[in-house]
């Protein structure tokens, strides 16, 4: 029982930083159709930001601010610089470019900070609490306790705001978003900042349980994605539930079953999902038009 | 059109025939052989996705099928080259037929997921599966047979890769003209266009898709011969990308922009080697730059520039 709690709260961990990951995926994905593969490098870049300023001699929360800000200007730039000149490209040519800008992140955190890896202190010092006979870490605390403020604000966000709503009107709809005054534009600026934030946020929590390098973010990254697609794309729930899934199993493999195949079940899992639900658990159905 | 195709056939003909006589030396050689291999696997990706439009993440899962199969089982059992590669084509071919139903009713970007996903299954069961497979580390590989020969230097390896890289150009050329290559490309168009018109668009793209998870597991296989070596490496997500990014930077559905996508991203991190560290941003922005300006490919646009002076 309480190695299975044990596994439960790693699971769980887990689970909310591919959560993260894949709201971030949807987000993008809403506003302009594009899968984000550059969105891990926003994790990395969040953790590596953090644990240099950090390293640096700067206080931790000024670096955790420092590190969130500057990512979401990355993700800005890569939305004005990469993906609004290629608006209309072929869905396999708009994954190249994302993939492009993940090799330029990466590339650029490689030569200016270096291919080590980098410690974070945990927030709230390292003593794990005793659970049921199982431990949690604080910092897992941490990740959950963001993870479930992020998804409320978001869902206020995204229910109540007007640029939430225009968000979501120009994911439904571009055109009818554009005719009744959306500035879908600044919609995909947004999603691209927002999505970044959120990034950088999951890496920034993740970092003092991982530490965090130039290469930390390829493997999330795709986590994120294999938590969007299982959901269904561009479903914020969906990717809530997609990721938390996802950890869960994981952890759940590592477990009991191996260790060494821990990285191969979301991969499996998808295929499994994606063969008898071809629009993953929440995603809409589409149909071709001629 | 057609003697369009004839001229710039020849043209890699006689591409091919004079570079023996240029290349200075071994590292060319070498060089020519990799590009050479690679332009013959993005031929064969580029029917999957450039012409029947239909995307794959995974495409570098066949090459490790191929060359893990010539390589162990050409080592542990004992099998002459030609059958260990047989053996690898059906594996992967077999492979293929099992998942090409439920994989290719996906579209878009869950296509793209799911063969993504199979691409690093596969990968992650050559690096786990140590015993077998040398793990991370990679197995080394004997020398190709052909008839009882082997195949050693430099040179013979260059005729070999040269005469297939002929084929492959001649045979796509002819099949992307005939009624099945149009079946594909009528896919591409619309899918449902397609199938109101009598193509029978389900079995066409798990044909193709076979078929080229046949022939990527079949250049695997030599490959690995050619390398002598082989590591995980080879079946890698990245090296999937790197087969990708060569169709759409050479051209989507365009049999010679593959060749000209194998030749520039072969070339492109021995250039950019002299970068020191800066390669992975460059690379990069290349990709984007190119892929921004040129969404359709070098030789596409290209040629659609050349035809409107």
């Amino acid at each position: 029982m309480s190695q299975f709690l044990q596994f439960l709260f790693s699971g769980v961990t887990s689970g909310a930083i591919y959560a993260l990951a894949a709201i971030g995926f949807a987000i993008i994905y809403n506003a302009s159709t594009v899968i984000n593969f550059a969105q891990g490098e926003f994790i990395m870049l969040g953790g590596m930001f953090a644990a240099a300023l950090a390293a640096a001699g700067l206080p931790l929360p000024v670096a955790i601010v420092l590190a969130v800000v500057a990512t979401g200007i990355a993700g800005l730039l890569v939305g004005k610089l990469a993906i609004e000149p290629a608006k209309n490209a072929e869905v396999v040519t708009l994954i190249i470019i994302t993939i492009g800008v993940s090799l330029i992140l990466r590339g650029l955190v490689q030569v200016l900070l270096g291919k080590g890896t980098y410690p974070l202190a945990p927030f709230s010092g390292e003593q794990p609490f005793a659970v049921l006979g199982a431990t949690i870490l604080p910092q897992s605390l941490w990740i959950l306790a963001t993870t479930v403020l992020i998804v409320g604000a978001l869902a206020w966000f995204f229910g109540r705001s007007r640029s939430g709503k225009a968000m979501l009107a120009t994911s439904y709809n571009k055109l009818a978003a554009q005719l009744v005054g959306v500035n879908t534009r600044s919609v995909l600026l947004a999603s691209f900042g927002l999505s970044a934030v959120l990034g950088a946020i999951g890496g920034i929590l993740v970092a003092p349980i991982t530490g965090a390098s130039y290469d930390s973010g390829i493997m999330l990254g795709l986590k994120g994605f294999v938590a969007a697609t299982l959901g269904g794309l561009g479903s914020g729930p969906g990717a809530i539930v997609g990721g938390l899934l996802l950890g869960l199993i994981e952890a759940m493999t590592a477990g009991y079953l191996s260790s060494a195949y821990k990285d191969v079940v979301p991969f499996v899992l998808i295929l499994l999902i994606l063969f008898f639900m071809p629009s993953g658990l929440f995603g809409a159905k589409t149909t071709d038009r001629v | 059109m057609r003697f369009n195709r004839a001229i710039s056939l020849s043209i890699l003909v006689l591409v091919l025939l004079a570079l023996p006589f240029v290349l200075p030396n071994a590292y060319y050689f070498d060089l020519a052989i990799r590009t050479a291999i690679n332009a013959i696997v993005v031929i064969g990706l580029n029917l999957l996705i450039g012409y029947t439009g239909q995307i794959s993440l995974g495409h570098a899962g066949f090459l490790g099928i191929g060359a893990y199969a010539s390589a162990i089982l050409t080592t542990r059992y004992g099998l002459p080259s030609v059958l260990a590669l047989l053996a690898g084509a059906a594996a992967s071919g077999l492979l293929a037929l099992l998942i090409a139903r439920p994989i290719l009713r996906l579209k878009g970007h869950y296509l793209a997921m799911a063969t993504l996903g199979l691409g690093i299954i596969i990968s992650i069961v050559l690096v786990n599966e140590v015993a077998l497979t040398g793990g991370p580390d990679g197995v080394s590989v004997p020398a190709f047979e052909v008839m009882g020969r082997a195949i050693t230097s430099e040179r013979q390896w260059y005729g070999l890769i040269a005469t297939l890289l002929v084929l492959t150009t001649w045979l796509a050329l002819n099949l992307i003209d005939s009624p099945a290559g149009r079946a594909l490309q009528a896919i591409h168009g619309s899918e449902t266009a397609a199938r109101v018109v009598g193509v029978d668009a389900t079995s066409v793209k798990v044909r193709i898709f076979v078929f080229s998870a046949v022939f990527t597991s079949i250049m695997g296989s030599i490959t690995a011969h050619y390398l002598a070596f082989v590591t995980p490496g080879l079946a890698g997500f990245f090296h999937s990308i790197e087969l990708v990014t060569m169709v759409v930077i050479g051209g989507m559905a365009s049999v010679f922009g593959a060749i000209v996508g194998a030749v520039l991203l072969t070339a492109l991190p021995q250039v950019l080697a002299t970068f020191e560290g800066w390669e992975t941003v460059v690379f990069g922005i290349i990709l984007v730059v190119t892929m921004i300006f040129l969404p359709r490919g070098l030789v596409p646009t290209l040629a659609l520039r050349w035809r409107r002076t």
